[in-house]
C-alpha cells in the first residue's frame, strides 16, 4: 500500500514539474508540434482501418439482429451505429490502439533516454527535463487525440455504410435517414470529455513509466508493457466513470 | 574552484561515500581514481547534482549547491558541461543539433550566431564535415569529441568528465585526454576527470585523488604517485603483472 502512494507521489510531482514555466517557449512550442505530428499522423492509417471496420462490422451485426427480429426498420441501424461510434466505439478503441501504439512508444523513448544518461546530460544543461520532455507529450496527446476520434466516428459510420449498402441490408437514404436521426450534442460532448482524458491518460502513464525507468533494457522493455497495460486498464475505469456521472 | 567537505551518501543501508573531502582546483585537471564499486562516480554525480548527499557540502567558487533551491541550482548549472562515459548524445539529432541544444535552449544568439558558435566547437576538437551526420554513424572516439564540443559550447566554468576513455583504443584515448588538458588550460575550466586508467593518471593528472571504499585515500600529483610503494593505492596501480614488472625494472637499473 505504501508503494502505491509513493508511486502516485512521484507521479503527482512530475506532473507538477511537467507543467512548471518553459526556458524557452520557442523550443517547446517546436516539440509539442513535433509529438503532436507523431502521436496524429503516426497513428492516422490505424486508427482509419480498425474504425471503418468496427463501423462496418457493427452495422453488419445489427442488420443480422434486426433482420431476424423482424420488429423495427432497417433505417434504425444508421442511428445505432452513430451512437455506438460517438458514445462508445470510437474513443475507446481510439484511446486502446493508441495506448498500444503510442504510451508503448513514448514509454520506451523516455526509458532509453534515462538508461542511456541522455536525460542526466538534459538535467545538467540546466533543463527542466519533465516540462520539456513530458509536457509537450501531453499537450499534444490532449490535443491530437480528439481530432483522431472524431476521424474514428467518421470513418466507423461510413464504415457501417458500405457495408449495409453493399450487402443490401439498406439504402443510402435509409442508412442516412437514421444518421441524422435523434441526434444529440450532447453526445458529442461526452465523446470528446472522454477523448481529452484518454490523452491525458496514456500520455501521462507512458511518460511516467518511461521516465521513471532504473536498470538496462530489461526494465525499458517492462516500463513499455506496464505503460500499455496500465494506461488500458485507466481508460476503462475512466470510460465508465464517464459513462456513469454524464449519461 | 570547487570543493567537497565531508560528503555522505548511502544506497539503502549500503554506505558508498563515507565523508569525502576534497578541493578541485580551476584550470587544472582533477583526476578522481579508483577501483569499480569504490564510490567516484557517486562523487561525480553527487558534485553535478544528479544525485543529493545525505550530507556535506559541495561549493561551486564559494556557492554551495546543496542548499540552494531547484531554480538557483539550475544557474550553476548552466555553467557545467558534462562528458558522460556513453556520451550521452541526442540519437534523434543531428551533430549540429547536439552541440547547438544548450545554445537554442538558453542563449538568444541568432542562427548564424549559432552555427558560428557549433562549428568553432566541433573544429575545437577536430571534427570536421560531421554536421550532418547522426550519433549512430560516428565511431566511438568521434562520440566523445562531439560530447566535448556539446559541454563546452556554453563557455562552462566547470568541466565533468565520466570515463572519457572507457570503450576507446589507447592511441584515440590520449588524444581525448590531451583535448580535455587543452580546453582547461585554454578556457582556465575546472575540470573534474572520473576514471580508472593509469594513462590518463600519468599524462593529464594535475591532481589525482584516489578513492576506496567510500573514503579518499590519498591526494597528490600524478608524480607523487610514482612514490607509492605499498597499499591499496599501489595494488590498484601496479594491478597488472606488467606494470609491476616494468616497476621492478626500472628499480634494478636504479640500483645499478
Amino acid at each position: 500500500m505504501v508503494r502505491v502512494f509513493e508511486t502516485f507521489g512521484e507521479y503527482i510531482t512530475i506532473m507538477y514539474r511537467a507543467f512548471s514555466k518553459p526556458e524557452k517557449a520557442a523550443m517547446y512550442w517546436r516539440e509539442t508540434f513535433r509529438q503532436a505530428k507523431d502521436i496524429g499522423i503516426g497513428s492516422m492509417p490505424i486508427i482509419a482501418i480498425v474504425a471503418t471496420f468496427i463501423g462496418a462490422v457493427s452495422a453488419v451485426q445489427f442488420a443480422y439482429q434486426f433482420s431476424s427480429l423482424n420488429l423495427v426498420p432497417m433505417w434504425w441501424i444508421g442511428s445505432v451505429v452513430r451512437k455506438a461510434m460517438i458514445l462508445e466505439l470510437a474513443p475507446t478503441i481510439s484511446a486502446l490502439l493508441l495506448a498500444g501504439k503510442v504510451g508503448s512508444n513514448i514509454a520506451s523513448e523516455l526509458g532509453t533516454m534515462r538508461v542511456t544518461e541522455q536525460i542526466d546530460a538534459l538535467e545538467i544543461m540546466g533543463v527542466n527535463t519533465p516540462a520539456y520532455l513530458i509536457g509537450p507529450k501531453i499537450a499534444a496527446a490532449v490535443f491530437v487525440v480528439p481530432m483522431l476520434v472524431v476521424i474514428a466516428v467518421f470513418l466507423g459510420i461510413m464504415g457501417g455504410w458500405a457495408a449495409g449498402v453493399g450487402g443490401h441490408f439498406y439504402t443510402t437514404a435509409e442508412y442516412m435517414r437514421g444518421v441524422q436521426d435523434g441526434f444529440k450534442s450532447y453526445d458529442v460532448f461526452i465523446m470528446l470529455v472522454k477523448s481529452v482524458l484518454f490523452g491525458l491518460i496514456l500520455a501521462t502513464v507512458s511518460c511516467y513509466k518511461g521516465f521513471t525507468v532504473k536498470g538496462g533494457a530489461v526494465e525499458i522493455g517492462q516500463s513499455s508493457t506496464q505503460a500499455v497495460v496500465y494506461s488500458s486498464i485507466f481508460v476503462v475505469i475512466v470510460n465508465f466513470v464517464v459513462a456513469f456521472l454524464l449519461l | 574552484m570547487i570543493e567537497i567537505k565531508n560528503i555522505t551518501k548511502n544506497f539503502g543501508a549500503a554506505p558508498v561515500l563515507k565523508g569525502v573531502s576534497a578541493t578541485f582546483e580551476s584550470g587544472k585537471c582533477n583526476l578522481i581514481i579508483g577501483k569499480s564499486g569504490s564510490g567516484k562516480t557517486v562523487t561525480l554525480k553527487c558534485m553535478v547534482g544528479l544525485l543529493e548527499p545525505d550530507s556535506g557540502y559541495i561549493l561551486f567558487d564559494g556557492r554551495n549547491i546543496t542548499e540552494m533551491q531547484f531554480n538557483e541550482r539550475k544557474e550553476v548549472r548552466k555553467e557545467i558541461g558534462m562528458l558522460f562515459q556513453g556520451t550521452a548524445l541526442f540519437d534523434s539529432l543531428s551533430v549540429e543539433e547536439n552541440v547547438s541544444f544548450p545554445l537554442d535552449m538558453f542563449s538568444n544568439m541568432t542562427k548564424e550566431e549559432k552555427l558560428e558558435r557549433v562549428n568553432f566547437c566541433l573544429g575545437r576538437v577536430n571534427l570536421v564535415n560531421t554536421n550532418r551526420k547522426y550519433p549512430g554513424e560516428l565511431s566511438g572516439g568521434m562520440k566523445k569529441r562531439v560530447g566535448i564540443a556539446r559541454a563546452i559550447v556554453m563557455n562552462p566554468k566547470y568541466l565533468f568528465c565520466d570515463e572519457p576513455n572507457s570503450g576507446l583504443d589507447p592511441k584515440t584515448s590520449i588524444v581525448i585526454d590531451h583535448l580535455i588538458q587543452e580546453i582547461t588550460a585554454e578556457y582556465n575550466i575546472t575540470t573534474v576527470v572520473n576514471t580508472h586508467d593509469m594513462n590518463s593518471v600519468m599524462g593529464i593528472g594535475d591532481k589525482v585523488i584516489f578513492i576506496h571504499e567510500g573514503l579518499k585515500y590519498w591526494e597528490g600529483t600524478n608524480k607523487d604517485i610514482l612514490k607509492i610503494t605499498d597499499g591499496e593505492l599501489f595494488d590498484f596501480i601496479f594491478a597488472s603483472d606488467f606494470l609491476k614488472e616494468l616497476r621492478m625494472r626500472a628499480h634494478y637499473e636504479n640500483d645499478k
